[in-house]
């Protein structure tokens, strides 16, 4: 296969392990405020991505860093056109970082709730901007000639991108409630989890197929027949989802949450393919992996790097899960650490 | 001021704030991993119970310190496409791999086991808890190392080829051995190992003055920490002279201006102080040192060192008309506060290394006082290292091959960048602010009882 394939799919699985990892995290920090009162509580829902949001978050680092190794045109234009919005998510996800950090080591309430803010706000942001992005780049962006952005901040919002905003939001709040439920010994916090997760569960149905006839009306990703499959059967999976949590089967609640991510982005790829950022100007003018791709010989270093260590860092992040396999009761909440 | 000018000083900004945090990281990871490893080892039950709890204790500060290092640096990785998309765009097939590899390498190690070290006390064997703040450590510091081969190229090209009006990667290895790596990353490595040091040795020493129960304990770690930092501070000065040899041939525009050397000279004085001039292309005054930068470039007391002048023609003849001369004063000012802080340090780590070795540590209060107070010194000087190594490059973005002119990203307003410069710089205050305010509550809440002594 040709190695410009090879690093869309690499890309691909990237970020469909960012979505379905850091899914649960914003998910559940956005969350936080909202599923109990109780600060020990919080401290217990806290607990359950504590030891593993940051190498969660690494995905995306990394998908960004193969991005620019692989498509360094993609990475260039990408991040100068989200300007604006990727400022926001940074100020988001620098919040959350440090009130991950800070959180805990103050017995005040109020520094307590006021970077449980920070995390909520850290989360849904990010959360929200990824949903814009990626309808942004399957609609199509004003591309020019010379691979520039010549639209505004502005232009990055249109009621389609809105909408994908509020699915993706409402999407990874249901895959962190399902999340909890699956992470948690505290029964009385699991059924909350399981409100919220009905809750947001219902207004998410209605954004995803909102979302779903917009693509259908405003991109080409039906065209691609992987594309469109996967899109349905991400609508299918997350209804049958949303039914095991009403059933109280949150097992299978979880893994159909997360199939809805996965097929969702692997929708997304293939109707780009083999795009990787559409120019609503002239589709001459889209960035492809060829004409915004590396050169052979870097390609070919960055594919044997990456056949040989990620396998590695799958191994020992799924030790992570392993060790922590077990679910957080509030006694673990009470060690300090 | 225009976005060019914003873009730089954001990306400055931003970077010295970063960089503030990283060399705690590379320096304290190294020290904590020590330290437990001397819990691990130890068969005597009061220094196992001490050197745990010093664990615990600097483990903590190494976290918060942690946290902040990391999300300042996502930002500097999503820079270079959102402020330098033709930077990005011009280099990215050579600069884009070193940073997927710290990725891969790194930053996926540090993170995933910085996790399990935080929460696998009660999970994990000693000796498996304690291997995971050493791939941490490993982790951060080969981080390090991949971020200075990418911006080692931007310093001195090297395995690199000119297609389509693109730099492109044609040998790996030799973007990798470039000897500018060398240098950088010794450099950087043994800066943080001096840092981290005198962090430790600063807390230290606060402690022993003002909490008495702990005094075992801190004894301890400011002896470790005193050693730790001189260790560190001779690999700077070690690293130090080797690279500005190197740059004689590397960059000579960047080695004469440090020196503020107009005219070539055989051999070249060493100036202590002198007042620039850059428009007459000369100092006004200076008081120099005969023979002795030839000395230092050349172990010997002779041999030509280029000038500026000299320097500035031979690249209008080679990249066509232009000023080719960095900020020489800002540069000749920051190297002598740079080695005038390192010197000073040097002197601090062996003084109190040699008198806790002795054990009449206590008998010295005043230094025990002053060291809290000169931790702004190690800051001072790895800040203005990088502006010496970041400053002497310009005007090229890519020494030769870019100017910094020509890699911002055109379709950016002076508006956007405004509001993300002053957006950056508040918050990353403010959080320094809590993170400094969450640190000395826990140094001074902490306490480690001294529950008798190993004979």
């Amino acid at each position: 296969m040709e190695l410009n394939v090879i690093w869309f799919i690499l890309i691909a699985v990237l970020f469909t392990g960012f979505f379905f990892l850091e899914g649960f995290d914003y998910g559940v920090g956005t969350l936080l405020p909202f599923i109990s009162p109780n600060d020990d509580e919080r401290t217990q829902v806290l607990r359950t991505i504590a030891p593993v949001w940051d190498g969660n978050e690494v995905w995306m680092i990394t998908a960004g860093g193969a991005l620019f190794a692989a498509f360094p045109h993609v990475y260039a234009t990408m991040f100068s056109t989200f300007y604006l919005a990727l400022f926001l998510m940074l100020v988001a996800l620098i919040l959350r970082g440090v009130a991950f950090e800070l959180r805990g080591r103050h017995p005040s309430i109020c520094w307590r709730r006021f970077w449980d803010g920070a995390i909520c706000f850290g989360s849904a942001v990010p959360a929200f901007l990824w949903g814009v992005a990626v309808t942004d780049l399957i609609q199509g962006l004003p591309i020019n000639e010379k691979m520039i952005y010549t639209g505004g901040f502005l232009d990055l919002l249109t009621p389609y991108s809105i909408v994908g905003g509020l699915t993706f939001l409402l999407v990874f709040l249901v895959h962190g409630a399902a999340f909890l439920t699956q992470r948690l010994t505290n029964i009385g916090l699991i059924k909350k989890a399981q409100q919220w997760a009905q809750r947001a569960g219902a207004f998410a149905i209605i954004a995803f197929v909102f979302c779903l006839l917009m693509t259908l009306i405003k991109t080409d990703l039906f065209q691609s027949c992987i594309g469109g499959t996967a899109l349905l059967a991400a609508g299918v999976f997350f209804i049958l989802g949303y039914r095991q949590m009403f059933r109280a089967h949150y097992q299978s609640s979880f893994i159909l949450s997360s199939l809805t991510i996965v097929a969702t982005t692997l929708a997304f790829f293939a109707g780009l393919f083999p795009r990787l950022m559409v120019s609503s100007l002239n589709p001459a003018w889209s960035l492809t992996i060829h004409n915004a791709a590396s050169t052979p010989y870097t390609l070919g270093i960055m594919t044997m790097a990456a056949a040989v260590l990620v396998p590695i860092v799958l191994i020992y992040q799924g030790w992570t899960y392993w060790i922590f396999r077990q679910r957080i009761s509030p006694k673990d909440c009470e060690e300090t650490h | 001021m225009d976005a060019l000018l914003l873009s730089r000083w954001q990306f400055a900004i931003t970077t010295t704030y970063h960089f503030l945090f990283v060399p705690i990281t590379l320096g304290l990871s190294i020290f904590v991993a020590l330290l437990e490893t001397c819990f691990v080892m130890t068969k005597r039950p009061h220094w196992k119970a001490a050197s745990k709890r010093l664990v615990r204790f600097f483990g903590t500060i190494f976290l918060i310190n942690f946290a902040l290092g990391v999300v300042t640096g996502i930002v500097q990785e999503f820079h270079f496409g959102m402020n330098w998309s033709e930077y990005s765009r011009f280099m990215g097939d050579i600069f884009g791999a070193p940073l997927a590899l710290e990725a891969l390498t790194a930053f996926f190690l540090e993170s995933t086991f910085l996790g399990i070290w935080v929460f696998g006390w009660n999970k994990l064997s000693e000796k498996l808890h304690c291997a995971c703040i050493w791939i941490v450590a490993i982790g951060s510091n080969l981080s390090a190392f991949w971020i200075l081969v990418a911006n080692s190229f931007m310093q001195h090209p090297a395995g690199f080829a000119i297609e389509n009006g693109r730099a492109v990667m044609t040998d790996f290895l030799a973007l990798v051995t470039n000897p500018y790596v060398c240098g950088e990353y010794s450099h950087a490595l043994f800066a943080g190992i001096s840092t981290g040091g005198f962090v430790v040795l600063a807390i230290s020493a606060w402690k022993l003055l003002h909490d008495e129960a702990s005094r075992y304990a801190f004894t301890q770690s400011l002896k470790g920490g005193a050693i730790f930092m001189a260790i560190g501070l001779l690999g700077v000065m070690g690293s130090g002279h080797m690279h500005t040899q190197y740059l004689a041939t590397a960059n000579p525009m960047k080695l004469s201006s440090i020196e503020a050397l107009w005219e070539t000279a055989d051999p070249a004085p060493f100036a202590i102080a002198a007042d620039v001039n850059m428009e007459k292309s000369r100092n006004d005054a200076e008081i120099a040192v005969p023979g002795v930068f030839s000395f230092m470039l050349y172990n010997k007391p002779s041999g030509e060192v280029r000038g500026i002048n000299a320097i500035q023609k031979e690249y209008q003849t080679k990249y066509g008309p232009g000023d080719y001369r960095p900020d020489v004063p800002a540069l000749f000012w920051s190297f002598r506060i740079m080695v005038g802080a390192g010197g000073f340090m040097l002197l601090l780590a062996l003084g109190t290394a040699l008198l806790s070795w002795k054990g009449r540590i206590l008998s010295f209060p005043l230094l025990l006082k002053i060291l809290p107070f000169l931790l702004p010194l190690p800051f001072l000087a790895n800040s203005t290292g990088w502006f010496i190594t970041e400053a002497g490059r310009q005007p090229w973005i890519v020494v030769g091959l870019q100017r910094t002119a020509e890699a911002i990203s055109p379709n950016l307003t002076a508006c956007s960048v405004w509001l993300t410069l002053i957006g950056f710089t508040v918050l990353y205050l403010l959080l320094i602010l809590a993170a400094l305010y969450i640190a000395f509550r826990h140094i001074k809440n902490t306490t480690i009882p001294d529950e008798g002594r190993d004979l």
